[in-house]
């Protein structure tokens, strides 16, 4: 069966559709289905495209939702959400930022998935409709652990807490070309202080692993204390727990190893 | 599978075409209308060589799903020219030397558009930006930042934009 082209006009009428037919993937930005379809590797299947509003809807109040089809453009231009700006403004130059959104960032392989590893460090919740019924919302971990089982139904948003204070959430990308370029890995935190100690840590690594990562060894040695040189050499040496980064055409295994804790150290201690 | 009819505008004129459900915009533009100004590269949104506007918005026409362009307005880099006269960022390209090889211009000279057109005086930084979807492996890059710098500069640049 060749590719087939659809548009899905309600998230139910998409739903419905993903839940019959296996082959089917949403086309959002485009930047990963066309580049799977120009280099041959997608040839069959339904291709959807959604064009509910709320797919694109950005909603403010309270915990913030982003409609799965918002794009890294669309959060550049919002000053309430300056603190993914760093994250959005990682991915790609400004056309794949016009079209790459934030429901196919959850979608994206290692190396690509920056601004996913910055929504992790939010604790976001990713809101999935399979088949006809309401979105339930999915811890963004848990929905990264399945991904690759695919089959998990329609993303229709992405939900999470806005950080209290903007200061504590933080982000950085390396890449060895700027002001655009793949990352070797990427690191997001979301430190809350209370009393002057971090209360609530959540470290995400991107790139060292197939999917991004939390580091909960360097959340457990951040909790609770105060960000000093202390607790920050206590990060470096528990950042490597649990990475698996691969060797690629970026950086090796090994020097994704050797420069993470360098990378978290200069992140934590707010250095450029 | 069928053909799927689409109608759009392509640099100020009405055109129609019937495209297959997965030919990229890139394709329609080549092969079904004939205006080879975005070039093909790498397919893959690195190189930034097939770069037009779509509704005014910077897009990857490899990666844009021509179906998708039903009823958009979408400029090419064969659009900026008026007949004879260029564009004020095609006549500062050619008198900084921004083109070598000229592969990477159709996408640059998009790319500037779209960067003078929301911020009409630009830094070198925002430049920098600008163009960073685009690869250049002749010029360095140094000339094609000095020809925007210079297009935003010119009194013509800023009332045509």
């Amino acid at each position: 069966m060749p590719i087939e082209f659809r548009t899905a006009s309600t998230f139910s009428d998409a739903a419905g559709l993903i839940a019959g037919d296996r082959t089917a993937r949403l086309l959002s930005g485009g930047t990963l289905i066309m580049r799977d379809i120009n280099e041959g590797r997608l040839t069959d299947g339904l291709i959807l495209r959604l064009v509910d509003p709320a797919y694109r809807q950005i909603n403010l109040s309270g915990r913030v939702e982003l409609g799965a089809g918002v794009t890294m453009a669309a959060i550049l231009k919002r000053r309430e959400l300056a603190y993914l700006h760093a994250p959005a403004q990682a991915i790609g130059g400004p056309a794949v930022r016009n079209m790459a959104s934030i429901g196919g960032n959850l979608f994206a392989e290692s190396p690509y998935g920056d601004f996913t590893v910055a929504l992790l460090a939010l604790d976001a919740q990713v809101m999935v409709m399979q088949g006809f019924g309401a979105p339930r919302a999915v811890p963004l971990e848990e929905f990264l652990a399945g991904r690759a089982r695919g089959g998990q139904g329609l993303v229709t948003a992405v939900q999470f807490a806005p950080p209290q204070n903007a200061a504590d959430f933080r982000f950085r990308k390396v890449s060895r070309v700027r002001p655009k370029g793949l990352a070797v890995l990427s690191v997001a935190a979301h430190l809350p202080m209370s009393g002057g100690r971090v209360s609530g840590a959540r470290v995400a690594f991107g790139a060292m692993a197939p999917v991004p990562m939390r580091a909960k060894a360097v959340e457990r040695v951040l909790e609770g204390k105060a960000l000093d040189a202390a607790a920050i050499t206590a990060a470096r040496a528990a950042a490597a727990e649990g990475i698996r980064p691969v060797t690629d055409a970026i950086a090796s295994e090994w020097y994704r190893r050797e420069v993470l804790p360098v990378h978290l150290a200069r992140l934590l201690s707010g250095q450029d | 599978m069928a053909k799927i009819p689409v109608q759009f505008r392509l640099n100020g004129s009405d055109r129609a075409a019937f495209v297959g459900p997965s030919d990229n915009l890139l394709t329609l533009l080549r092969r079904g209308l004939n205006d080879f100004g975005p070039k093909y590269g790498c397919g893959q949104g690195t190189c930034g060589t097939c770069t037009v506007l779509v509704d005014g918005d910077l897009q990857l026409s490899c990666l844009t799903l021509a179906a998708t362009c039903e009823g958009k307005h979408v400029e090419t880099v064969s659009g900026m020219a008026e007949g004879p006269v260029l564009h004020p960022l095609q006549q500062a390209f050619m008198d900084h030397f921004a083109a070598q090889c000229g592969f990477c211009t159709p996408g640059m000279l998009t790319a500037a558009k779209a960067l003078l057109a929301a911020n009409p005086n630009p830094t070198r930084a925002e430049v920098i930006d600008g163009i960073s979807g685009n690869i250049c492996r002749c010029t360095g890059y140094d000339a094609i930042i000095e020809a925007i710098l210079a297009a935003a500069r010119g009194g013509q640049a800023k009332r045509t934009y």
